[in-house]
């Protein structure tokens, strides 16, 4: 399900350079104890992504600003960030496809729900502690096997979909019911559940479920398919929440 | 941040030292939930259950009412305190109305709860704002009732 942008960029695109305008939400909390927006001309080639046009400015207009990004390459999932209202990685989303138009704004702003630490730096905290919550780790009981837990192919496809995740917080910081209650375990702690719970090497699965199936757990969900439409690994989030939500009411994984 | 660190001695050296202990447990025994640390219940499951049932059930009851009351045999136009006592007469239709009030006031009221959960971001806005909604339901449930099994054709 993972999306690749695999439209050709001819030699002539690439070299053709042209500006565009980012609208960064900045905030220093030791300079100014508001938010407030601040815009930069970057040039661009046809084939960057938001993340080369960050790095413009961070290298060359202002090294001020902030922001996170370690493998640049859509894996680590460092650089999550909400542009033009969409959760995103900066590093996955092409330049081209936020801005048509010459001199159009795109609009860059820290992922939402999360508290601010500077610029588009967030505290992942929180997040961590509804991942932690949910006991991401294989639970079994008796002794350990002297081999391999082994497992059939049919078995490891069941929960194939959500081990893709990459905690990049897109999801989490994209759901309404997540921006206005943080007790809630947000997409991705459920996404991670349910890699467990349906893992058939797991034997952790009722403990996960009731965990889930608390006030603040899956029933809060509204399926408003804003994580699965977040996702920069096309994980179906809003399916695997649907999913915990059959396996607690027929109670059966 | 209130999520409830839900049994964090699940940390991964106490899973280590746990495979040390002898303990013989029944072979694929079901893992104890922890129950204890949190409420039990499943009222959230079932509400959710509830929403989609009640909500099927309301398709039948509310077309079929909207269609007798509003379209067949001259509409609303026959609509009057012997055209209403005529219906009630039967058991049938005093069960029907009466399912049809339950259902959707309990299904109203918890889609107001959710809301004011979903929305209301305060503990303080949050208890009077659902105080307000149980009272109102409250008091509307009682006074539908009521008619419904007290309804006197004669007065």
């Amino acid at each position: 399900m993972t999306a690749l942008d695999d439209r050709p960029v001819s030699a002539a695109d690439a070299a053709h350079v042209t500006t565009v305008t980012l609208k960064i939400r900045r905030y220093d909390p030791e300079v100014d104890p508001d938010a407030n927006w601040q815009t930069f001309d970057v040039p661009v080639e046809k084939g960057d992504r938001l993340l080369d046009a960050l790095h413009h400015v961070k290298w060359y207009q202002d090294g001020s600003l902030a922001f996170r990004r370690s493998c640049a390459h859509g894996v680590c999932g460092s650089d999550a960030m909400r542009i033009n209202g969409v959760n995103r990685l900066a590093c996955k989303v092409l330049i081209k496809d936020l801005a048509t138009k010459e001199g159009q704004e795109i609009l860059v702003e820290p992922i939402k729900g999360l508290p601010v630490e500077k610029d588009l730096i967030v505290d992942m905290e929180p997040f961590f502690e509804a991942f932690r919550s949910i006991k991401p780790f294989l639970i079994t009981d008796g002794r350990e096997p002297t081999r391999e837990r082994l497992q059939s192919a049919e078995d490891r496809a069941r929960f194939d979909d959500t081990t893709k995740c990459i905690m990049c917080a897109a999801c989490t910081t994209s759901c309404p019911v997540y921006w206005t209650d943080e007790s809630y375990f947000g997409p991705q702690a459920i996404v991670m559940a349910h890699r467990f719970i349906f893992d058939s090497r797991d034997e952790g699965a009722e403990e996960r479920l009731e965990i889930l199936n608390e006030k603040e757990g899956v029933w809060r969900c509204r399926t408003t398919f804003n994580c699965t439409d977040a996702c920069p690994r096309g994980i179906e989030v809003t399916k695997a929440i649907q999913e915990v939500k059959r396996a607690l009411i027929f109670r059966r994984v | 941040m209130t999520i409830a660190p839900a049994g964090t001695s699940g940390s991964l050296e106490q899973d280590d030292s746990r495979s040390d202990r002898l303990v013989l447990e029944k072979p694929r025994t079901r893992r104890q939930r922890p129950s204890s640390q949190r409420s039990g219940t499943n009222f959230e499951m079932y509400s959710w259950i509830f929403m989609r049932m009640s909500g099927l059930l309301l398709v039948v009851l509310v077309l079929g009412h909207l269609l007798i009351m509003n379209i067949l045999d001259g509409g609303v136009n026959r609509i009057n305190f012997s055209f209403v006592a005529g219906r009630w007469a039967s058991p049938f239709w005093r069960t029907w109305d009466l399912a049809q009030l339950w259902l959707a006031m309990l299904h109203g009221t918890n889609g107001m709860r959710v809301i004011i959960n979903d929305y209301a971001e305060r503990d303080g806005t949050r208890f009077w704002l659902k105080m307000l909604l149980y009272t109102s339901s409250f008091l509307v449930l009682l006074l539908g009732t009521l008619v419904i099994f007290t309804f006197d054709p004669n007065i």
